[in-house]
């Protein structure tokens, strides 16, 4: 069975049918790409299955639970994580704090009044750990506002998957990064999150990158799938050429 | 804008202990009127450090922390009035209580909408409290307000009084000592609370509502606990100003003393622990001083304000650290 | 039953000045995104420039052209809001919302310890030009023609923003920026210039209320204050940034008031705030509003 999947999902704004009536289907353990040109509903599709946006019509859900009218928090709690396309971080707060913090937040300990956050082992060990994964361990007690762009976009990511989320939705971990940053930034993430078991869906503009790393690469146009499937079906794909590429196969 | 590396823990509480160390000695060398005064300075620093975990800590900046600080004063006042009670122990409690009631039903209103309409609503809470007070004058006294005098008090559940014609200069110092007594508590609960998983979890609401909501957290109940809490504080800061001050008027509750309140915190710097009390202390010395001087105090008050918004948002602390941090890496930097 | 329409009248009336007040608060929030915590002093300025020119004036100018006071009163408050925009608020656009709360609260001591250095603490009138309209008889009760009028000036201000915001070349640029400001400057639209005058209409608006409001109350230190926790509660109920907003919730708020002020005089303003709150638990942008 699948992890999450989506039943005839719909969104308007206004005129614009921004995503529509998508089924769209995730598996465990999957590395997914999911691309298109802007203003196809590829983020649009994220902000509805994380609760960000309220669905017009259609059914979400993860195993057998639906979660279409669930909140936030329900969904977090259900195993969904996510990154944001614009750098969404705690900007005063330390590095360290950033990460300690998704982990005392999914811990549920960020009501506790009588102890000192930085006293709690558990909690900064792991957060320490995490961060050495990231390739962020040296800049632990900077304040986060302080990072380089591309480092601001992977502890974006190391935060979304400190909540240790069984589907995790990453948007655009690349973008207003170098190329090489980019390259890098892709393979920390990718082996964090296949080697944690963690299933990924990745918004991706950049189709290198994506045909680099994906397993499966799903592309959207005006709000609906164009195709679906391994990375070299989907470079011979003529519509995806024509729509996306600009060019002919 | 990043913050200065924070100093040691050793070094701040080394700093701490040197502070304490020389309020203690205030009354052997300062004399009653300065003794005095600093009483209220302190009792200032607690509501400002109440308010400060909104401000400073949640990104909430409230317009009507009168309202905390005058209930806790009337409290102690009615208390007295009406039942009798002289047990600055339990007026402490009754302070808290009012203030905690208080907060508890207005944040409900206050906390769940965004932090323009929090200004706004809590603005308009303190003035109704305002109205309130001089319009039940059968209640409260109105303009003129309840006596709370200092002979009826006592301190340490009965243990100390004030009875006698020469007992000014003794409730002075006493007073003094249990007041910083209560000020050292609440500096160290409020301390412990903005490090804590609770203060950090603050933080990120401020810093980032939209993240701090797709960790899972419920902002608007941590916007609510927050100011339940500084409520408390702040509404304890008036009950320990009101039997020094003797007496509590509408003025207590009126818009220009929750404007003081914000003024604390924007001159001392909100975006650091210190701030706020500091600017509490500095400022309850200024308005002696400058109201002697001035009739005019509060487009003083006003154009200073708008100064330090614009020029200097960090305020006399956060410059300070700023430009300590800054002469530190040049000294390292040098060869 | 000619109580009725009197009180009636008398809300109208007051709902006109609320409505002229929560209006400029909410145009000033629709373009800039900023909430003037100083509108209300804008409000007891129009009052006292109106009171104190038209008793410098009386002796000179016959009572009926005294009334060219109301408009001139309220432009010269809309000079200051002109003067005040560029040079104290605007550089706090970008800032956290913390310090544009802090430089027009800053703005508000400072207005009103201006008034009280200016015209001092006993109260300004302008009574007789309330006088020099006379009385209509409403049923066998003497009701003044004055706040007729300027239930008329209110009802024409609502057309006349409205026609404004929506059916003048300067309303579209207003309503461009307000949406979306990048994409303004970006289409050539001086927004900086919009801000000024966005600003100093809402406080040429401000300024009217106050205008209207002092021939029939006198002038007090602590008046714009005290106007501050009605209009707030109009914006709430009513919804900020929405002119149908400020006009449904002025009418709402001034019919309240008055009836609690037959009733139970003394918890007035505790009622109108426990309503708002109610309101806001219900519909937390207010019955118009849009989310800021």
């Amino acid at each position: 069975m699948s992890l999450l999947r989506t039943e005839r999902l719909t969104k308007h704004f206004g005129e614009t049918r921004a995503v529509d009536g998508v089924d769209f289907s995730v598996n465990e353990g999957e590395f997914l790409s999911l691309v298109g040109t802007n203003g196809a509903g590829k983020t649009t599709l994220v902000n509805l299955i994380s609760a960000f946006l309220l669905p017009d019509s259609g059914r979400i859900l993860i195993g057998d639970r639906d979660i279409t009218h669930a909140s936030v928090d329900e969904r977090i709690r259900a195993g969904i994580a996510r990154s944001f396309q614009l750098v969404n971080l705690f900007d005063d707060l330390s590095v360290l704090d950033n990460a300690a913090l998704a982990i005392f937040a999914r811990e549920g300990k960020t009501k506790r009044v009588f102890s000192l956050a930085e006293r709690d082992t558990a909690v900064t060990q792991e957060a320490t750990e995490l961060l050495g994964q990231f390739g962020l361990a040296a800049k632990a007690q900077g304040p986060a506002g302080g990072l380089a762009q591309g480092e601001r976009k992977l502890l974006d990511v190391a935060v979304a998957y400190a909540l240790r989320p069984r589907l995790l939705f990453l948007d655009e971990p690349t973008s207003g990064v170098s190329t090489r940053d980019k390259a890098q930034i892709m393979d920390t993430v990718s082996s964090v999150v296949r080697g944690g078991g963690v299933t990924a869906v990745v918004i991706e503009h950049d189709m290198d990158v994506v045909f680099k790393y994906s397993d499966r690469v799903v592309v959207m146009h005006e709000g609906r799938f164009l195709a679906d499937g391994p990375p070299e079906a989907i470079r011979a794909n003529a519509d995806v050429a024509k729509y996306l590429l600009g060019t002919d196969v | 804008m990043s913050a200065p590396q924070a100093p040691s823990l050793v070094r701040r509480a080394a700093a701490a202990a040197a502070v304490l160390a020389a309020l203690l000695v205030v009354p052997a060398v300062a004399g009653t009127y300065q003794t005095q005064l600093l009483t209220y300075g302190l009792t200032l620093a607690i509501a400002a450090l109440g308010f400060n975990l909104l401000l400073g800590y949640s990104g909430l900046l409230s317009f009507g922390h009168s309202a905390f600080f005058g209930t806790g004063a009337y409290a102690v006042a009615l208390m007295m009035r009406y039942l009798g009670v002289t047990s600055m122990e339990l007026f402490i409690l009754g302070g808290i209580a009012c203030s905690a009631v208080l907060a508890a039903l207005f944040g409900v209103v206050c906390v769940r909408h965004t932090r323009i309409f929090f200004a706004i609503l809590t603005l308009a809470l303190s003035q109704v409290l305002w109205t309130l007070a001089y319009k039940f004058f059968w209640i409260t006294g109105g303009t003129d307000g309840l006596r709370v005098p200092f002979s009826k008090l006592t301190l340490l559940g009965g243990l100390v009084g004030f009875p006698g014609a020469d007992a000014f200069a003794k409730f002075i110092t006493s007073y003094y000592y249990y007041v910083l007594a209560a000020f050292c508590v609440c500096v160290a609960l409020m301390w412990l609370i903005v490090h804590s998983p609770f203060g950090k979890t603050l933080q990120a609401i401020r810093d980032n509502e939209t993240r701090a909501r797709f960790l899972g957290v419920r902002i608007w109940r941590y916007r609510w606990l927050a100011f339940l809490v500084s409520g408390i504080f702040t509404g304890v800061a008036g009950s320990l100003w009101v039997p020094l001050n003797g007496l509590t008027t509408p003025d207590v509750l009126y818009w220009p003393q929750s404007g003081k309140i914000v003024f604390f915190a924007v001159l001392g710097g909100f975006r650091n622990f210190t701030g706020p009390m500091i600017g509490a202390v500095i400022f309850n010395y200024l308005e002696v001083y400058a109201v002697a001087v001035t009739e005019y105090w509060q487009i003083t008050l006003g154009v200073i304000l708008i100064v330090l918004v614009t020029f200097l948002p960090a305020g006399i602390v956060g410059s300070a650290a700023r430009l300590a941090a800054r002469f530190k890496r040049r000294r390292e930097a040098a060869p | 039953m000619e109580i009725v329409v009197i009180q009636v009248l008398n809300s109208l009336f007051y709902a006109a000045v609320l409505f002229l007040i929560a209006a400029g608060l909410s145009l000033i929030f629709g373009v800039m995104g900023i909430v003037n915590m100083a509108h209300g002093s804008f409000y007891a300025l129009g009052a006292y420039v109106t009171a104190w020119s038209v008793a410098a004036a009386a002796s000179a100018i016959p009572p009926a052209a005294l009334f060219i006071f109301l408009p001139l009163g309220a432009i010269a408050v809309a000079v200051i809001g002109l003067a005040i925009e560029p040079t104290l608020i605007r550089r706090f656009y970008r800032r956290p919302e913390e310090y544009q709360l802090l430089v027009t609260f800053g703005l508000l001591l400072v207005l009103e310890d201006v008034i009280r250095l200016v015209w001092g603490g006993t109260p300004r009138t302008a009574s007789g030009l309330v006088d020099s309209l006379g009385l209509l008889q409403i049923g066998g009760l003497p009701y003044p023609v004055y706040n007729l009028a300027m239930i008329g000036v209110g009802i024409a201000a609502a057309l006349g923003l409205w026609a404004f915001v929506y059916r003048t070349k300067f309303g579209v640029l207003l309503r461009a920026t307000a949406q979306d400001r990048r994409m303004a400057a970006a289409l050539g639209i001086d927004v900086g210039r919009i801000y000024s005058l966005a600003f100093g209409l809402g406080c040429f608006m401000a300024g009217l209320a106050g205008a209207i409001v002092v021939p029939s109350q006198a002038a007090v230190l602590g008046m714009g204050v005290e106007v501050i926790v009605l209009s707030f509660v109009v914006v709430v109920i009513g919804g900020l940034g929405s002119l149908e907003g400020a006009l449904v919730g002025a009418l709402i708020v001034s019919a309240l008031r008055t009836i609690t002020i037959q009733f139970w005089e003394e918890i007035e303003l505790a009622a109108l705030y426990l309503i708002a709150a109610i309101v806001l638990l219900i519909l937390p942008t207010g019955l118009f509003g849009k989310k800021a």
